[in-house]
């Protein structure tokens, strides 16, 4: 029988459903990219190229309260990525390089729970926590539930990083009479600085990116930049958005692509 | 979520073994004291008395779960019926959390079969250009889909334009606008487990199948499914479990008809109804319904490893 040698790598519509693919994950974002150029008051209508939009964002009538909500995001975000990523530095250290101790497990799960339980949830018990002890919904509020949600994200690369470390070189440290402190300090951190990089952008993404767990502890009068556009776009949406949205969206692919060519130099200078 | 299921990290050694409390101790006190103790706190609450307009009153009352199952009438003295509403909006969640699942799959597998069989560098750069879109803000996502999909949105104009409609379609608002949107949220978490048994997958398989003349298809369905079905299930859960907690693509594409869980529960604290025990009560549900799943899921994992 002398059928020809077929490909069993090869299925005919995976490539088409591939580049579906593709074009279903980034049309949306492109069409938001082009529209945002629109020089035009609708934003159905197209009526050529135009900036308008960016300078509504920085200048125009509602720019004080987006100014205002994208400091208050920056600021949480920077505050909840350092903050979380050096306490999953510290954890990742005690579950890779302390061998078995007690609580291990336990301590894992924790790590990971707020990645466990839906957003929604977490949401409605960190408000009622919060209520409960008669704290005041605010700026702080929404940082603490920022800094809870960030650990996991900024754990995991950071664990994978110092599982792929050999620890002969803190080894060696300790032999030349390096304390436990200094062989973390002089040769497990520096080590570890693109994977704790790493950590650190993914939570910061994380932390921009979080609308409803903010939403719910924010209380009254205090936006971050998605509460804000959610505001904004619940009357509908208007030209603005795409521009905030546009903006949003590149500061996301340029952390992510930071945070991607961090991560691969990282593998190359081992 | 990727990853964070299973625990296999083989710690060969203890250099910090004495310390380890102390590095441990700031992720157990925030996590514990801002996470844990709240969730505790939300069981607490869903056995509480409701105060009208938000809050509650320390009192025993099992009425948030009563009134999530039975209807009492108006004044709550008449016999208890079985109530749909909130069972339907649970039952709605689950239909179109399993419907986004099913088009990711059918979407996603493919994708991660075509990734997996790239060469070298242009593997990684697929897979990014795959994760890209996950790390854009969800909120600008969902409005994007929704400015994409309106009735006299770019979709339908250039739909019209080509000539393959006469008249818009009506998308927003429909069951399908939010299972579209649902999708558009977590395809990548589809895509990457895939990709990863794939890779693992050995082709010697496929190519004893083809000797003893199994067809192409039959390969597929006979060899590589089952073989790379662990990544399959992960997709599907990674996938399913945050589709049904989802707020904003039902909030954002959907409309009153397409209700979900996270809406009912986001109404009792922020919007009108300000029914916290029920809120409370609800988002009990719904963990229970996750932690079984992924309980469910590393008990399969931890079968697998063994």
């Amino acid at each position: 029988m002398a059928s020809k040698k077929i490909d069993l790598r090869y299925f005919p519509g995976f490539l088409p459903l591939t580049y579906l693919c593709l074009f279903l994950l980034y049309a949306p974002l492109i069409i938001v990219l082009v529209y945002s150029f629109n020089d035009s008051v609708s934003i159905t209508k197209w009526g050529g190229l135009s900036l308008r939009w960016y300078s509504d964002v920085f200048f125009g009538p509602e720019a004080p309260k987006f100014q205002t909500a994208a400091f208050n995001s920056l600021t949480i975000a920077v505050i909840a990525a350092t903050v979380s990523t050096t306490i999953a530095t510290l954890a990742a250290t005690a579950m890779i390089r302390a061998g078995n101790f007690k609580g291990r497990s336990f301590g894992f799960v924790l790590i990971n729970l707020p990645i466990m339980v839906p957003e929604i949830v977490t949401a409605v018990a960190t408000l009622i926590f919060f209520s409960a002890i008669g704290f005041t919904t605010g700026y702080l509020t929404i940082l603490i539930a920022h800094i809870v949600f960030c650990i996991p994200f900024a754990y995991l690369p950071i664990a994978a990083r110092m599982q792929s470390i050999d620890n002969t070189y803190e080894q060696a440290a300790l032999d030349l009479y390096a304390t436990k402190f200094e062989a973390f300090k002089l040769v497990l951190l520096p080590l570890m600085a693109p994977g704790i990089l790493s950590g650190f952008l993914l939570a910061f993404i994380i932390s921009l990116d979080d609308f409803i767990i903010t939403n719910f502890v924010k209380g009254a009068g205090i936006e971050t930049l998605p509460t804000a556009i959610f505001g904004s776009v619940k009357r509908g949406i208007q030209p603005n958005i795409m521009a905030i949205s546009t903006l949003l969206l590149l500061v996301s692919v340029v952390f992510v692509t930071l945070s991607y060519l961090v991560g691969r130099a990282g593998e190359k200078s081992k | 979520m990727a990853g964070a299921i299973t625990n296999n990290s083989k710690s060969n050694s203890g250099i910090y073994a004495g310390s380890a409390h102390v590095l441990m101790l700031p992720s157990w006190l925030i996590i514990g004291f801002f996470l844990l103790i709240p969730v505790l706190l939300m069981l607490v609450y869903s056995f509480l008395t409701k105060e009208f307009r938000g809050g509650v009153i320390w009192e025993f009352s099992l009425d948030a779960y009563d009134q999530f199952f039975f209807y009492r009438g108006l004044f709550g003295d008449e016999p208890p019926v079985f109530e749909w509403t909130y069972v339907g909006i649970f039952w709605r969640s689950i239909w179109q959390a399993g419907a986004a699942t099913i088009f990711c799959l059918i979407i996603g597998f493919p994708t991660a079969w075509f990734i997996a069989m790239r060469r070298g560098a242009n593997k990684s750069v697929w897979l990014f250009l795959i994760t890209i879109p996950y790390w854009v803000n969800l909120l600008i996502r969902t409005i994007s889909m929704k400015f994409l999909i309106r009735d006299n949105g770019p979709l339908n104009e250039w739909l019209l334009w080509m000539g393959a409609i006469n008249e818009p379609i009506h998308m927003i608002n429909t069951n399908f606008a939010v299972q579209l949107g649902l999708f558009y949220s977590y395809l990548p978490f589809m895509v990457l487990p895939i990709y990863a048994s794939v890779e693992r997958y050995n082709f010697a398989l496929s190519e004893a199948a083809a000797d003893l003349y199994a067809s192409h298809w039959e390969t597929l369905r006979l060899i590589i499914l089952p073989a790379v079905k662990p990544g399959i299930i992960a997709g599907c859960i990674l996938v399913f479990v945050p589709s049904l907690g989802a707020f904003l693509a039902p909030d954002l594409l959907g409309g009153a008809k397409t209700f979900m869980i996270g809406s009912l529960i986001e109404e009792q604290f922020k919007g009108n109804a300000g029914n916290w025990p029920f809120g409370a009560a609800a988002s009990m549900i719904l963990l229970s319904m996750v932690l079984a799943m992924l309980t469910y899921y590393a008990r399969q994992q931890s079968k697998e490893v063994s």
